[in-house]
């Protein structure tokens, strides 16, 4: 792996260091604020919406994230585009209009918190554990990704990095619980972004400006194709290998709004802000840095595709992964390079957080608070956080000491979790339009939901059914469980009894509780440029702008 | 949670001493490293494009510092506690 590795200096390592130092202080300042299991939990939902916005965005923006767009765009060229502008701006502005004032105005404390009030007990407790293994082992998954990039980049030993990343991480986090969590994603996000700019800077002027870089495209082996996004799409024939049926509906409907609305390790952000108004606009403010990533990942993919000699190697060093490590190589000196490096490690180092905080408030609130120890003092709740945040991290380790042995068992733990987002996307959405559907049928549609997605998959891998792409696959995986999941919903309301209105107020639409009518959902707050509706609005007109160059 | 720390006083700090560190490289970068970067002084203008952002969070908290009425009652809560 020596060929990726990165010619660092001191100032290089001074800038890492500064930043781990950052880190921890943070951590520690947090602590201090601490008094109570909310404070650990949910930051007293005391933040302002700027903070959780950027951390929302930050929470996904992990370095598979960027290091796998990057690789998508030297791959498919402009088509990633859509992972951005139809897979994940119009979820995240359905989120805050539409289901923030479910979630934060029903004062759950969590996702499944929100199952238990909505449905009954077997929903809440099946999406509890299955949400709280999911993140401990993809914490481990985040924490062998930074390992194995640190071995390519600085040459540190795989158990090295992994024990800093998690040391630091549990430090922080059992320190300052959610609040260092969330300040640190918004101090990673700007790290990120000062490290990402220089290299699309440096690569553009390289390739001779934008001009240069469409004409050194449309002369590479996947050509003009490249350079848009729908005008290939009336069939399969182009580079993502997928119909404008699949991108819209697949990629832009199921596949994000069961990612986005759903995931708690996102939705946890937003319950932190410090009210309703800022709780919506969190989603919001994070769709406007999104619009925008792709700008300082796929361009600088497309330019390691055009300056990287052999880039798309099956194996190696020029795999399309290393496409940002290889750039960061060729053209960055001392200084921004560290700033780079700095960025990246901020990058796993916050996935991972954003998977524990997750974890240690599910644990904590909805497994053993609910059915191991009831009813003690909230103190003894935080000290069961914070156990359970380095017992978490523990696992973690152990999971990506695991991955180190098995070269593929992170794609599929990955692959894996995907499969639970779909159906819970259709258990809410039926769930929280449709007040008859009762309890059992919450469990049984998640459940079967699942199992449905499942049966394709394992079916997909024994090679039982084909498709083109895995792509592919997740696309009708996803279809599949979300409307098996509504179905099963449908069929077992009308065999059950519904839940008596009282229980659901606040939790179901029309059922006016103080929060969920139309005239909440609609409305604007005092200055406009506080209204959700108004900003979420805007959000999507510019994602369909955005487009208009790369049709 | 109450104001105890302000978190653009960390982003505006650290960022303000990234500044520093790079714009100072940047001032001195050798002939070889400016070519690498193909003829741009990226440290330099990543440097002073870093303290910008330093010094603004700064000068926004300056200007708009954390609700004295926040702290007082934080003040207040910490008494009972």
């Amino acid at each position: 792996m020596s060929g990726l590795r990165l010619d660092v200096d001191f100032v290089d390592y001074l800038i890492l260091a500064i930043y781990f130092i950052t880190v921890l202080g943070v951590g520690f300042m947090a602590r201090r604020a601490i008094k109570n299991s909310s404070d650990f939990f949910l930051s007293g939902r005391s933040m302002p919406a700027w903070v959780t916005g950027l951390a929302f965005v930050s929470a996904n923006l992990g370095a598979l994230e960027i290091i796998g767009m990057a690789a998508n765009g030297a791959q498919y060229g402009m088509m990633t585009l859509h992972y951005y502008w139809v897979g994940a701006v119009p979820a995240m502005v359905f989120l805050g209009i539409v289901m923030m004032p479910f979630y934060y105005g029903s004062k759950v404390r969590s996702v499944p918190e929100f199952l238990r009030r909505r449905f009954n007990n077997p929903t809440h407790l099946f999406n509890a554990l299955s949400f709280a293994i999911a993140q401990v082992l993809i914490a481990g998954v985040n924490l062998y990704a930074l390992a194995l990039i640190l071995q390519a980049l600085l040459g540190w030993p795989l158990w090295l990095s992994i024990v800093i990343g998690a040391a630091i991480v549990l430090s922080y986090i059992t320190l300052g619980g959610l609040s260092s969590a969330i300040y640190n994603e918004v101090l990673q996000f700007f790290v990120i972004l000062a490290g990402l700019i220089p290299i699309t800077i440096i690569g553009l002027v390289k390739v001779g400006g934008w001009h240069g870089l469409v004409e050194k495209v449309q002369a590479s082996p996947i050509g003009d194709a490249a350079l848009h996004t729908f005008s290939g799409t009336g069939s399969t024939d182009n580079p993502l290998g997928a119909n404008w049926i699949g991108i819209i509906f697949g990629l832009g409907f199921v596949l994000s709004f069961g990612y986005w609305t759903t995931n708690f390790a996102e939705v946890q952000r937003a319950l932190s802000a410090k009210d309703m108004s800022a709780a919506r606009r969190t989603p919001i403010i994070g769709a406007f840095p999104k619009l925008l990533i792709p700008a300082v990942t796929v361009i600088p993919g497309l330019i390691a595709l055009v300056t990287v000699q052999g880039l798309g190697a099956e194996d190696g060093d020029l795999t399309y992964n290393n496409a940002i490590p290889l750039l960061m190589r060729d053209l960055l000196p001392n200084g921004v390079l560290g700033v780079a490096v700095t960025g990246l490690v901020a990058s796993f180092m916050a996935g991972m957080a954003a998977n524990v905080s997750g974890f240690n408030t599910v644990f904590t609130y909805d497994i053993w608070q609910s059915y191991i120890r009831k009813d003690r003092p909230d103190g003894y709740y935080l000290r069961v956080g914070r156990i359970a945040t380095i017992v978490g991290v523990i696992i973690g380790i152990g999971t990506a000491f695991i991955a180190a042995g098995f070269d593929n068992i992170m794609n599929y733990i990955q692959a894996l979790f995907s499969l639970f987002n779909a159906p819970l996307f259709a258990t809410f959405i039926v769930g929280m339009f449709w007040k008859r559907m009762s309890a059992w049928a919450g469990f049984w549609s998640l459940l079967l939901g699942f199992l449905a997605s499942l049966t394709l998959y394992l079916g997909y891998l024994g090679d039982v059914f084909t498709f083109n792409s895995d792509l592919e696959e997740s696309f009708w995986g996803a279809g599949l469980a979300f409307v098996t999941a509504v179905v099963v919903a449908i069929v077992v309301t009308l065999f059950t009894p519904s839940k008596p209105e009282d229980e659901l107020r606040g939790l179901v639409y029309g059922l006016a509780g103080p929060s969920t009518g139309v005239d909440v959902i609609v409305a604007a707050d005092k200055v406009w440029w506080r209204n959700p509706v108004l900003l979420g609005t805007i959000a999507v007109v510019l994602a369909v702008v955005l487009y208009i160059p790369f049709w | 949670m109450n104001r105890l720390f302000d978190l653009r006083a960390i982003i505006g700090g650290m960022f303000t001493l990234y500044g520093v560190i790079v714009t100072i490289l940047g001032i001195f970068d050798s002939p070889s490293e400016i070519d690498k970067a193909q003829g741009v002084r990226i440290n330099l203008w990543m440097g002073l494009a870093m303290l910008a952002l330093g010094l603004l969070m700064l000068l926004w908290l300056r200007l708009s510092p954390p609700e004295p009425v926040e702290e007082q009652a934080a003040e207040a809560s910490d008494r009972e506690g």
